[in-house]
């Protein structure tokens, strides 16, 4: 079972997390403060920059006289639509621009050129996924309402297939992150839901009816006797942009690292409590700058998970600031090289393909999902009278891994978990030992 | 005979009835454009539109220029006059959509770029509306408190772009003018008058007119000259400025003095506060409220303490009078208006709702948002009364 009391998974006590809260809150605070001539410079840039960017692609798709530039052209608009997607799409629409007080680089008046209707986007991302960030059956994010990837989901036959329709999600993906919002079992429900249901499939339809027209017809219709290469980069560059788009978001929460939760858990959850969750929820991702930027800089996506709507450009200092308090409160902060973050990814899509009964690992102790279960030992950090350092969950769960090779050696991997066979153990347990 | 002519009219409605279609096609990627300018231009930018959606062609135009634009209006300041020490007109050439045609004595809305934030604030215009005219003028006096009318007084640089939003209000110069006119002014409360003067010298027809303006001294009456002028040369209009320094505050007891027909004269009064009070109470003992029409200046509540107030739901026209710890959201779902919301804690921009006017204080830092911006009500409180766009 995922974590169902963050507090005591985190080994902090109620202190422990307000002060974290205040710590957190004052980061945010001063980012705040700070938010000026600066920031809306860069903003603005990356707007002309992406626009200059995409007609220009658009211009070499039409007009390139050699293979080489044809391609140069759809990695160009794949490019551009990868930095409208996410550095202005996804964090515009998070309200991150909305202090400039802009009405043409806001939240509530931006779309973006993909399937999905922002409008719609905002109500699942922005709402079910960061305020209920991944609580079981509550963030739809969660594989995306169609894969396994944690083991607190029950198996059903179909996950067998889920390596390859992980791979069609990858490659569709702004079709699926379209349809996200949209309940269509709700079609039989009260006549409310069935209304509601209606109208947001119909504003689906004009949007996908007018990005296709735009990709596959007219902007076609237009390079004349070029059409069919147009067609095919512009199809091109929207699968490059997907694909560049699910591999972000998939290392930003699927990673090894990135913890569940029981919906217990959420009941009378602090101001402080909410950001642990975040925290252990989420994962980055190591890259310089021109990667962060790429990334709409959710490779920093523990702090975009703390602080949503604060400026993108900002999320590299915050890190920094983060990460000292994690060292702090001795928290994990998850985070490695993109590959390795996607193999991890990949590996318990393929793993979590499988029944039950081929995995070794509970869902109190496995890699991609853990409780507070996992521990043996009481949960409470302690703070070391020598070094003045505090010893908690990072320590712990460092333990647990060494204890794991040891075992696993010994037993030639026929080992279980510690506390595997713990699943029935009272949560408070962990508390009271 | 008939029924050939059922048919011609039948393929005439069917061609018709295409042609509106086509046209509704073109036009539709454009329906949102908050300042619509000609059809044509429109459809045209709807027809374009259709290979740069979701953007318009105006998102990729106004990065050339920032005045091509129609998603709203926008101005550049040409010329930054100053009037007096504390005070200072900014000539300003609009941009695509706005319409010269406002009445004399109407406010528009302006917004700056400060510290890459725009400020948004609303102002008398003193120009005079000319077909054919291509400027605006507003004139803004530095108030001690005022961010944004310190920031224009002391140094906005001509080449600046602003935002505008389209000339309106009730106070303004009648159709057809009364013969009989009394100007009540004080300080700036004079910039609405100003374009009705303004516009009835040009027009040549200036009608029995008394103005009593205050101002401390001689040197901070705005438009001292000008004013001094027209009065010389109109026969109908009379000026009173009363110097407040060394004469003291013009007492409304001596009207009759100055102005023995005031009972038959209808009343333009603009000012602050105190004064427009004032001249509620004497018009309305008088039994003569209806001629006298007033100008209330927004005041400027920033850093005022003493939060809540009463919040308007313009839409819904419903109001309710909430403490400074209810959030906006609280307010309407009390009132029953259908306030949009998502995660209650000021992360998901979900409630997000244009502020009309006054302004709201975030409970999380305090921080004041003042009207023209777009706010979450589920985080928001009253910092004196508000108006939402709801």
């Amino acid at each position: 079972m995922a974590i169902t009391d963050v507090g005591v998974y985190a080994h902090l006590t109620a202190d422990d997390i307000e002060s974290l809260r205040i710590e957190l809150d004052g980061i945010r605070d001063d980012v705040e403060r700070a938010r000026g001539v600066r920031d809306a410079r860069y903003v603005r840039r990356t707007i002309v920059g992406q626009r200059v960017l995409e007609v220009a692609a658009r211009a070499a798709i039409v007009g390139a006289r050699t293979r080489p530039g044809l391609y140069l052209g759809v990695l160009g608009l794949g490019v551009a639509k990868s930095i409208e997607n996410m550095e202005l799409g996804h964090n515009v629409s998070h309200g991150q621009w909305d202090w400039m007080n802009e009405p043409e680089i806001h939240s509530t008046t931006w779309e973006w050129d993909m399937a999905c209707v922002s409008a719609q986007w905002k109500h699942y991302h922005n709402y079910l996924h960061h305020k209920y960030t991944n609580v079981l059956g509550m963030d739809d994010d969660i594989g995306f309402g169609i894969m396994r990837v944690s083991r607190d989901q029950p198996w059903r036959p179909i996950y067998l297939i889920q390596p390859v329709q992980n791979f069609l999600l990858a490659l569709g993906f702004e079709w699926g992150i379209g349809l996200h919002d949209i309940k269509l079992g709700k079609l039989r429900g009260t006549e409310e839901e069935r209304a509601h249901t209606r109208s947001q499939l119909r504003a689906f339809g004009r949007k996908i009816r007018r990005q296709v027209v735009k990709d596959y017809v007219l902007l076609p219709a237009l390079s004349g006797s070029r059409w069919r290469s147009t067609l095919a980069a512009n199809a091109s560059a929207n699968v490059l942009r997907n694909l560049w788009a699910y591999l972000v978001i998939f290392c930003g929460h699927f990673p090894d690292g990135a913890e569940k939760f029981h919906p217990d858990d959420i009941a009378d959850e602090t101001r402080g409590e909410w950001y642990l969750r975040q925290m252990l929820g989420t994962a980055n991702f190591d890259a310089g700058p021109a990667l962060a930027f790429m990334s709409g800089n959710l490779c920093y996506q523990i702090e975009h998970h703390l602080y949503p709507d604060l400026p993108s450009n900002r999320y590299a200092e915050i890190a920094e600031r983060v990460r000292a308090v994690c060292d702090k409160y001795d928290l994990p902060y998850t985070t490695g090289p993109l590959a390795k973050q996607y193999l991890l990814t990949l590996r318990t899509i393929v793993k979590l393909s499988l029944p039950d009964r081929y995995l070794r690992d509970t869902a109190d102790d496995a890699p991609e999902t853990g409780s507070e279960r996992r521990f043996t030992a009481p949960t409470v950090s302690t703070i070391s009278p020598l070094t003045g350092r505090r010893r908690g969950l990072r320590t712990a769960l460092r333990d647990l891994r060494s204890a794991r090779r040891r075992t696993g050696r010994a037993a030639a991997g026929g080992g279980t978990a510690p506390a595997a066979a713990g699943g029935a153990v009272d949560p408070a347990y962990a508390r009271t030992a | 005979m008939t029924d050939s002519g059922t048919r011609g009219r039948a393929v005439g409605f069917d061609l018709g009835h295409r042609v509106a279609q086509v046209r509704q096609w073109l036009e539709e990627p454009a329906k949102d454009v908050a300042t619509t300018g000609s059809p044509r231009r429109n459809m045209l930018r709807g027809a374009v539109a259709r290979v740069t959606t979701p953007l318009l062609p105006d998102d990729y135009l106004h990065l050339v220029n920032p005045l091509w634009s129609a998603r709203e209006l926008r101005g550049q300041i040409v010329e930054v006059r100053p009037e007096t020490a504390d005070s200072a007109t900014l000539v300003i050439k609009p941009g695509w959509g706005f319409r010269f045609d406002y009445r004399p004595g109407q406010y528009i809305g302006i917004g700056l770029l400060v510290d890459g934030r725009w400020h948004w604030r609303s102002y008398s215009l003193t120009s005079s509306p000319v077909v054919g005219a291509r400027l605006i003028t507003i004139t803004v006096k530095a108030m001690p408190e005022g961010f944004l009318s310190s920031h224009i007084v002391g140094g906005v640089e001509p080449g600046t772009v602003v935002r505008l939003a389209a000339p309106q209000g009730n106070f303004a110069l009648p159709e057809p003018l009364p013969d009989r006119m009394l100007f009540l002014t004080a300080g700036s409360g004079v910039t609405p008058i100003m374009s009705m003067l303004r516009t009835m010298d040009r027009r040549g027809r200036v009608p029995d007119i008394v103005h009593i303006h205050s101002a401390p001294t001689e040197d901070s009456a705005m438009f001292r000259g000008e004013l001094a002028a027209l009065a010389d040369e109109h026969e109908g209009l009379r000026l009173h400025l009363q110097l407040t320094r060394s004469m003291g505050q013009f007492d409304l007891a001596r009207l009759d003095e100055l102005c023995p027909d005031w009972r038959e004269r209808q009343v333009w009064a603009c000012g602050p506060a105190g004064m427009l009070a004032a001249a509620e109470e004497r018009w309305r003992a008088a039994g003569l409220e209806d001629h006298l029409h007033l100008e209330r200046f927004a005041v400027d509540r920033t850093g005022q303490d003493g939060d809540g107030g009463t919040v308007t739901f313009a839409r819904s026209g419903r109001s309710l009078e909430i403490d400074g710890a209810t959030t906006l959201l609280e307010a309407g779902e009390k009132s029953g208006v259908q306030m949009p919301f998502g995660c209650r804690m000021g992360i998901c921009q979900t409630c997000v709702v244009p502020l009309e006017a006054g302004a709201v204080r975030d409970l999380r830092n305090g921080k004041v948002h003042e009207e023209g911006s777009r706010i979450q009500t589920c985080i928001s409180t009253a910092a004196g009364d508000c108006t939402l766009d709801l």
